[in-house]
C-alpha cells in the first residue's frame, strides 16, 4: 500500500518538475516556447476528456465542441466586449460549461458507441454556427483582430502579451487549478462513485447511485475543464478558427488520452506531449502529414492500446 | 415560390438519399460488429475516384457497376487485416482505428488524384431537363433517385430473402447463438462489412456526378449520416432510411427560408428526437 502511494507522489513530483522547468531547457533540445505551451494546453484538454473517458468509462467523442466554445468565448469577449484576458477566460469557460450542461441531459441515457456518435454529431452544430455566422465569428477565415492582454494583478502587471515565458507560466497556473480540481474530485466520494460506475454500472445502480445524474455532472465538469483549455488555446494563438470545433479535433484528444494511458491521471498529458511534438515534426517534414497521423492512430490502437504509462506500470508490477 | 420550394424539397430528397445510402452501410456494420466506421466517408471518396479513373476505359455504366465492387473488395481486405483484430475489445479502439483510416483515405486520395476538384463525366442525355416547367428535374437527378431506390430495395431483399441476409439479421440480435448454430461469424462479419462498404462506394459514384469530385467529399457526408442513424433509431435499417430522407428534406426546405441554417437544422432535429424518443424514431429501447 505504502509503495503504491510512494509511486504516485513520485510521478506527480516528476511531472511538475518537468512542467516547471520546461521553458528553460526546451529551446536547447530544439523546441520553442510556444510548443511547450501547446503541450500544456492540449494536455489539459486530454486530461479533461480522460476524466470522462478513463475515470467514468463514458466514450465521448465530441469534446472539440466545448474546447472550441471556450476558444470562441475568449476571442469574442476580447474582440467585442472587454479587452481583458481574465474576463475572457471566465466567459469562454462559462459558455463551454453551460453548453455542456444543456446538452448533457439529452445524452446521459445513452451508452457506448451510441454515446460517442451523439456527442460527435452534437459537436458539429457549433462548428456550423461558427462557420456560417461570418459577420461575428469571421467564418472560415477565423476570428482575428484581437490578442491576449497583459494581466493586471493590482500590485504588478504580468505581460503575457509579449513575454512568451510569462504566458507559459500563466497557462501553467490555470492548468494547475483545473487539474487540481479534477484530482481533488477524483479522490472524493464523488470520484470514487464515478470509478464504480465505470467498473460495473449495473451494480452501482443497484446500490442506489443515481448513475445518469453522476454521468451528467462528470460530463459537465469535463466540458468545463476542456473549455478552459480551449480558452487558453485561443490565447496562445491569438486566433480562433472553426477547425478548433471540428470533429477531427475530438479524435486528437482521444488519441492523446489513449496514447498516454487512460487509466492514469497524468497519462493524457504525456500523450499530448508525444502527439504535439510528432505533429509538429511531421508537418514540417512532409505535406502528407495527415496520412502519417492516421497511420499513427492505427499503430497506437494495434500495438499500444494501454498507452505509455500503462506499459510502464505493467513493467513495474511484474 | 412554389417552384423554389419544390426544387429544394426535391434537392433535399436526393441529398437525403445519399445520406441514407451511406447511413445504411454504417448501420449494417454497427449493428453486427459494434464498430462506428469513421472511414466510411473515405471509402465513399475511394469509390468516386475509382469510378472517375475507370470511366475513360469502361464507360459510365461500367464505372457505376465496377467501382463500388472494387471499393467493397478494399473494404473486405481492411476488415480482414485491421478491424477484425479489434472485435471484442472496447469499442473505443475500433473507433480510433477507423478514425485514423479516415485520415489516411482523405490524404491518400489527395495524394493520388490531387486536391483540386475534378470534372466528372455524366452521359449528356442524362443532363437535359425533362420538363421546361420543372427545370430542376434533370435526368441525372431522377436517375440517382432510381438507383438509390434499387439499391435500397436490393439491400432489403438480400436481408430478407437470402441466407446471408437472414444470418446477418440474426447475428445483429444475438451473435453468440448464431455462432453456436454453426455459422462462421468471422466470414459473416467480413461479408457484412463488404456489403456496407459497397453501399458507400455506390453513394460515392453517384455523389461525384452531383456534388463534384474532391478529397473532402466523404468527410462532408459522414456527419449527416450519423445524424440520419440517430434520428431514425440505432439498430433499425428502415429507421435509418427514414432518417436520411427526413434530414435531407428538412435541410432542403430550410435552404429556402434561412440558408445559413441549412446544416444546423438537422442537428436541431436530432436534439428534438433525442429529447422525445431517446432511441430514435424507429429504434428499440435497450439495444444500445
Amino acid at each position: 500500500m505504502n509503495g503504491i502511494d510512494y509511486n504516485k507522489y513520485t510521478a506527480t513530483a516528476v511531472v511538475w518538475l518537468w512542467l516547471l522547468t520546461m521553458p528553460f531547457w526546451l529551446n536547447a533540445i530544439g523546441g520553442y516556447s510556444e510548443l511547450g505551451t501547446r503541450v500544456v494546453v492540449l494536455g489539459l484538454a486530454a486530461m479533461s476528456l480522460n476524466f470522462l473517458l478513463g475515470y467514468t468509462g463514458v466514450l465521448s467523442f465530441g469534446h472539440a465542441a466545448y474546447f472550441g466554445l471556450g476558444a470562441y468565448g475568449v476571442g469574442l469577449t476580447i474582440r467585442y466586449l472587454v479587452p481583458s484576458t481574465g474576463v475572457g477566460v471566465i466567459v469562454g469557460t462559462l459558455i463551454g460549461t453551460i453548453a455542456g450542461a444543456i446538452i448533457g441531459p439529452m445524452i446521459v441515457r445513452l451508452r457506448g458507441v451510441y454515446f460517442a456518435m451523439v456527442t460527435i454529431a452534437f459537436g458539429q452544430v457549433f462548428f456550423f454556427i461558427a462557420f456560417r455566422w461570418h459577420s461575428v465569428t469571421g467564418g472560415d477565415d477565423g476570428l482575428t483582430g484581437w490578442s491576449r492582454m497583459p494581466i493586471n494583478l493590482g500590485f504588478t502587471t504580468v505581460d503575457i502579451q509579449h513575454d512568451a515565458r510569462a504566458f507559459y507560466y500563466f497557462v501553467l497556473v490555470v492548468f494547475a487549478i483545473a487539474t487540481g480540481v479534477m484530482a481533488w474530485l477524483l479522490r472524493s466520494p464523488f470520484g470514487r462513485t464515478l470509478i464504480a460506475i465505470r467498473e460495473n454500472e449495473r451494480r452501482a445502480r443497484f446500490l442506489g447511485i443515481p448513475v445518469d445524474q453522476h454521468i451528467w455532472i462528470a460530463w459537465t465538469i469535463s466540458c468545463c475543464c476542456v473549455s478552459v483549455a480551449g480558452a487558453l488555446y485561443a490565447l496562445l494563438n491569438n486566433f480562433v478558427d472553426p477547425r478548433a470545433l471540428y470533429w477531427t479535433q475530438s479524435g486528437d484528444f482521444v488519441i492523446m488520452a489513449v496514447l498516454g494511458g487512460m487509466r492514469s491521471f497524468w497519462g493524457p498529458l504525456i500523450g499530448a506531449a508525444i502527439f504535439v511534438v510528432l505533429q509538429d515534426y511531421l508537418s514540417s517534414q512532409t505535406q502528407n502529414w495527415m496520412s502519417f497521423v492516421g497511420l499513427f492512430f492505427v499503430l497506437v490502437v494495434l500495438f499500444f492500446p494501454r498507452g505509455v504509462l500503462g506499459i510502464i506500470r505493467r513493467r513495474l508490477a511484474s | 415560390m412554389t417552384q423554389l420550394i419544390l426544387f429544394n424539397v426535391f434537392n433535399g430528397l436526393i441529398v437525403g438519399a445519399f445520406y441514407a445510402l451511406m447511413a445504411l452501410g454504417l448501420s449494417l456494420i454497427m449493428n453486427l460488429s459494434g464498430v462506428i466506421n469513421f472511414a466510411h466517408g473515405g471509402f465513399l471518396a475511394v469509390g468516386a475516384y475509382l469510378a472517375y479513373s475507370l470511366i475513360p476505359y469502361i464507360g459510365f455504366w461500367g464505372g457505376l457497376i465496377v467501382a463500388p465492387l472494387l471499393t467493397a473488395v478494399i473494404g473486405l481486405i481492411v476488415e480482414r487485416v485491421l478491424i477484425r483484430r479489434l472485435y471484442g475489445r472496447d469499442p473505443l479502439y475500433s473507433l480510433l482505428l477507423t478514425f485514423g483510416l479516415a485520415f489516411m483515405f482523405e490524404d491518400g486520395t489527395r495524394f493520388i488524384w490531387g486536391a483540386q476538384s475534378l470534372p466528372y463525366q455524366v452521359p449528356a442525355w442524362l443532363l437535359s431537363p425533362l420538363s421546361s416547367e420543372f427545370f430542376f428535374l434533370t435526368g441525372y437527378r431522377l436517375f440517382m433517385v432510381l438507383i438509390v431506390a434499387v439499391a435500397v430495395v436490393g439491400l432489403f431483399l438480400i436481408l430478407g430473402r437470402t441466407r446471408l441476409g437472414i444470418r446477418i439479421r440474426a447475428g445483429t440480435l444475438d451473435l453468440e447463438t448464431v455462432s453456436v448454430l454453426g455459422v462462421n461469424v468471422r466470414i459473416l462479419r467480413n461479408l457484412n462489412f463488404g456489403l456496407g462498404i459497397y453501399l458507400a462506394g455506390l453513394a460515392g459514384v453517384l455523389a461525384a456526378g452531383m456534388l463534384g469530385l474532391q478529397p473532402t467529399i466523404g468527410s462532408s457526408l459522414i456527419m449527416p449520416s450519423f445524424v440520419a442513424i440517430i434520428v431514425g433509431g440505432l439498430g433499425s435499417l428502415p429507421g435509418t432510411l427514414l432518417g436520411g430522407l427526413l434530414i435531407g428534406v428538412a435541410s432542403g426546405i430550410t435552404t429556402v427560408f434561412f440558408p445559413s441554417a441549412t446544416e444546423a437544422v438537422m442537428y436541431v432535429m436530432m436534439a428534438a428526437v433525442l429529447l422525445v424518443r431517446p432511441h430514435g424514431l424507429l429504434g428499440e429501447e435497450g439495444r444500445f
